[in-house]
């Protein structure tokens, strides 16, 4: 089975936000950057089934040069080899824009299963799996729990809202977006590190004319909906002031 | 015009389809008509109750290919009400039905798409829909590109279901012609895992840990701070997917959504998953060592520290 695994390149969770001069977008030179969580549940899934079925698994990303820190990661967890649309403008592309530059280079591939997370840690759209999914012809489904390889069909379970589920069957080739916390992550070993530097990492430059839908015209910090109280001082005293004021004020306890 | 697209499912209209109203309501500023489309099989009961709006017209898309869930099914019949209305705006919930098939729908119409608004800015003549970036640490005004009609989902809970305005709208059947045989998801009857054994959406007073925890072994810190409390224990999601405590436990969109007199959120950053299932409490206290963590938005009282520092401190403080 030839699966591809589409992962994004985000800052870090401990990243601290800064802004552009024009306040639309973030520094993106100053931050740090990790593999998006939901996109390493769905590089593991692509990895236990390759493992179960055989074939490959090739690791698929948009984005600037900086993004060959999370391919590499990727290839070390154990993908075969790699796929790089590359383009600095990349850095901020939605859903949509990612997609396009992905598709003629995927589209050539022929994969049978394209996995990617449900969503991104940046700007989580929650759109690139299933615009993916249309721009390549597939089908797809969301949110999934459980990957099941049958003859020629796939069966998933997906999640559905307030602790319910669903079992689906399509057709392959097919698009999935993982749930995280699908199964458990394997970490690089040393071995994976040195193997990774030999696999291959596929460049391609996007295809022309890829324009954005969603245009920024301002980034902020989110305004508060409530008068926070923070309680300073150490942690005895912090304790003290915080069940006080429970018991006095807001009568919780 | 401006189309919401309400949601029900076997006759029963999910409540977050009056909220897509009140967001539509609001952004039309009774300059245009807003009407509302609902699509499933033998929809004339939910459709009778959408007509309870102020709205232009209530659409019934009624088809047998309709009464089970595909996306292949609702991306068809959506579109071709879509195209035939021709609307500046389509609005639907940003429920996780919505996730599955409005993407593919944008895709499909080659229209923009914003998907989890929380507010609307129609000052300065164009409109902007504003929803969080970067786990919600940020949030972006967003001018949607191209041809209408742009497509828009809100977050649950950022408009008010009791802000819609009231009327009688004509109810209208509308043709959604689809082919079946282009449906290519089988779906199976929904289930549920497991009979939940701990009910939290009564409990008085929760704690609940999130990430910051760090370990296995330091949850039963957690739970000791949760019987100092007087409360239930509960998490966020990566804390039950790590599998430190049972799914029953998780609180947001995917687990169960509270509304306690305490609740007390340790070493939880706030990602809006979270905050959808517990923003309704009473009141709210954050512990967190990031003081930039989105959770003391909503929080009450806040403590920025260490919560290995901070709990112990707590538990010797309620014990007095």
């Amino acid at each position: 089975m030839k699966i591809a695994v589409c992962i994004k390149q985000v800052p870090t969770r401990e990243w601290q936000p800064r802004l552009n001069d024009t306040k639309t977008w973030i520094r993106e030179q100053e931050a740090s950057y990790e593999m998006n969580e939901p996109d390493a549940y769905a590089l593991e899934e692509g990895l236990r089934l390759r493992e179960k079925h055989g074939g490959e698994v090739v690791v698929c990303s948009a984005g600037p040069a900086r993004v060959q820190q999370v391919i590499r990661e990727a290839l070390a967890r154990g993908a075969d080899r790699a796929l790089h649309v590359e383009d600095d403008a990349l850095g901020a592309a939605d859903a949509f824009t990612a997609a396009q530059a992905l598709v003629p280079a995927m589209k050539e591939e022929g994969f049978d299963l394209i996995l990617t997370g449900l969503q991104s840690d940046d700007q989580g759209h929650a759109q690139f799996g299933p615009v993916l999914a249309e721009k390549l012809g597939v089908p797809h489904s969301t949110i999934i729990m459980e990957v099941v390889v049958e003859s020629g069909s796939l069966k998933v379970k997906r999640e559905l809202e307030g602790g319910w589920f669903q079992y689906v069957t399509m057709p392959t080739p097919a698009l999935l977006t993982i749930q995280s916390g699908i199964n458990q992550l394997r970490y690089a070993t040393l071995k994976g590190i040195m193997a990774a530097k030999k696999k291959e990492i596929k460049k391609v430059t996007p295809p022309a004319g890829l324009a954005s839908r969603l245009k920024v015209v301002a980034l902020y910090a989110p305004q508060k909906s409530k008068q926070t109280v923070m309680i300073g001082g150490a942690a005895a005293e912090a304790a003290h002031e915080l069940v006080r004021r429970l018991r006095e004020e807001a009568r919780a306890l | 015009m401006i189309l919401v697209i309400a949601e029900q499912k076997d006759g029963k209209l999910n409540r977050a389809s009056w909220e897509a109203i009140a967001a539509a309501q609001q952004l039309a500023g009774g300059q245009m008509p807003v009407k509302v489309a609902v699509f499933g099989k033998n929809v004339s009961g939910v459709a009778a109750e959408l007509a309870g709006a102020a709205v232009a017209e209530v659409l019934a898309a009624d088809a047998d290919a309709l009464g089970t869930y595909t996306p292949d099914a609702f991306v068809q019949a959506a579109g071709a009400v879509i195209t035939a209305q021709a609307p500046q705006y389509v609005i639907l919930p940003h429920t996780y039905q919505t996730r599955d098939f409005v993407p593919t729908l944008a895709s499909r119409l080659d229209r923009a798409l914003v998907t989890d608004v929380i507010a609307l800015r129609t000052d300065g003549g164009q409109a902007a829909f504003a929803r969080p970036m970067f786990q919600g640490k940020l949030v972006a005004d967003i001018v949607p590109q191209g041809p209408t009609p742009h497509l828009v989902t809100v977050q649950i809970g950022a408009f008010r279901a009791d802000a819609v305005q009231k009327g009688q709208a004509p109810v209208n059947a509308v043709q959604a012609p689809v082919d079946a045989g282009a449906i290519r998801q089988r779906p199976e009857a929904p289930f549920q895992e497991a009979k939940q054994a701990v009910d939290l959406s009564q409990a008085e007073r929760i704690v609940a840990v999130g990430r910051g925890i760090k370990s296995q072994e330091n949850v039963a810190l957690a739970e000791q701070l949760a019987q100092a409390f007087g409360a239930e224990l509960a998490a966020s999601r990566p804390i039950c997917d790590n599998g430190w405590l049972p799914m029953e436990r998780q609180i947001g969109s995917s687990g169960q959504t509270v509304a306690p007199k305490l609740y007390v959120a340790i070493g939880i950053s706030g990602a809006i998953q979270h905050l959808v299932g517990m923003k309704g409490s009473r009141t709210i206290v954050a512990i967190n060592k990031d003081a930039e963590a989105p959770i003391f938005e909503i929080a009450d009282y806040g403590i920025v520290g260490d919560l290995f520092e901070i709990a112990p401190a707590l538990m010797a403080e309620l014990k007095k």
